[in-house]
């Protein structure tokens, strides 16, 4: 196989990682959501911890990223 | 393929002053510059801004005041009163991580906290700091932590190997979370940038998401900076809490 074809395939196999954290980033907002609605007053307490949940599970969707960019340009 | 390895090029460390001891390569580079310009940045805002301290504080004391506000809102929250004499060490890790994505942010300068070698000393410092406080306080005691009180003992050869792995992979995702973050970020933003030249005449939608992802950078910055130091003051607490 063509090298540079296989530095694409693979960079795009590693973007699936991506999706994993999509899941994971749409549950933490609509678990937030469906709290704040039943709790309003909750809202500045759970807030914080949501976005906290947002950073870290942010945090993975970045490693598949980064794994996508350093197979496309730094390898 | 020069073009194509321009994303990277932006976390290249070149050296402004050359210095060798040996074969040591101590040379003062782009990022020392950066940490450099950061320090003296934080001690201007927080010894000009309580320098004339006021009663009705003015807008640089205020921001002093809030930035401290802050992270002793949160290690009291998460660390407990107790946990105060670590307060200088954790009110500097944000503000040196805070301060260094956000220069980052400016176009041409140098993001340190996206090399993996200064996120990653921060973190295995904070890992060692973290493991001695808690062999300081409690001894031997301390190991208790790997096994979670009220498990059955036959559960011990599972559940004490699982809890070292998590807590010897601490160090690890603390700078690679950063790290990534950092780095993805702004190799994302050059990436695009270079779509504009290559799309032509559609070459201002490239833009307009770099603007839009631009204020998701900042969002990025300063969230990377909380989680960090949150984390931070979540392993304190372990320390000196015992779960």
């Amino acid at each position: 196989m063509d090298p540079l074809a296989a530095k694409m395939i693979g960079a795009g196999l590693a973007a699936i990682g991506v999706a994993g954290a999509g899941v994971g980033i749409g549950n933490i907002f609509g678990t937030l959501v469906s709290s704040i609605a039943r709790n309003p007053a909750a809202r500045d307490q759970v807030f914080g911890i949501g976005m906290l949940g947002f950073a870290l599970t942010e945090a993975v969707a970045l490693y598949a990223l980064l794994i996508a960019f350093l197979v496309l340009y730094a390898v | 393929m020069t073009e194509v390895s321009a994303p990277l090029e932006q976390f290249v460390i070149r050296p402004l002053v050359p210095i060798h001891i040996g074969t040591t390569d101590i040379s003062y580079t782009n990022s020392a510059l950066l940490m450099t310009i950061v320090v003296a940045l934080i001690m201007l805002l927080l010894v000009g801004g309580t320098r004339r301290a006021a009663l009705v504080p003015g807008r640089l004391q205020s921001l002093a005041e809030m930035s401290y506000e802050f992270v002793a809102g949160m290690v009291r929250e998460n660390v407990g009163t107790d946990g105060f004499e670590y307060f200088p060490l954790v009110f500097s890790i944000f503000m040196f991580v805070l301060f260094g994505n956000f220069l980052g942010l400016i176009p041409y300068s140098f993001t340190f906290t996206g090399q993996i070698v200064v996120t990653f000393a921060l973190a295995i410092f904070v890992f060692l700091l973290v493991t001695l406080v808690g062999l300081i306080r409690h001894g031997f005691h301390f190991f208790t932590f790997f096994f979670p009180a009220g498990a059955p003992v036959f559960m011990a050869p599972i559940l004490v190997p699982i809890e070292v792995i998590s807590y010897m992979s601490r160090p690890v995702s603390l700078g690679i979370r950063l790290f990534a973050n950092m780095m993805a970020g702004h190799t994302m933003m050059a990436v695009f940038a270079g779509f504009t030249i290559t799309l032509g005449v559609f070459g201002f939608l490239p833009i307009a998401i770099n603007v839009a992802m631009f204020a998701l950078e900042i969002i990025v910055c300063a969230l990377q900076a909380y989680v960090f130091t949150i984390l931070t003051c979540l392993y304190l607490r372990d320390a000196i809490h015992l779960h």
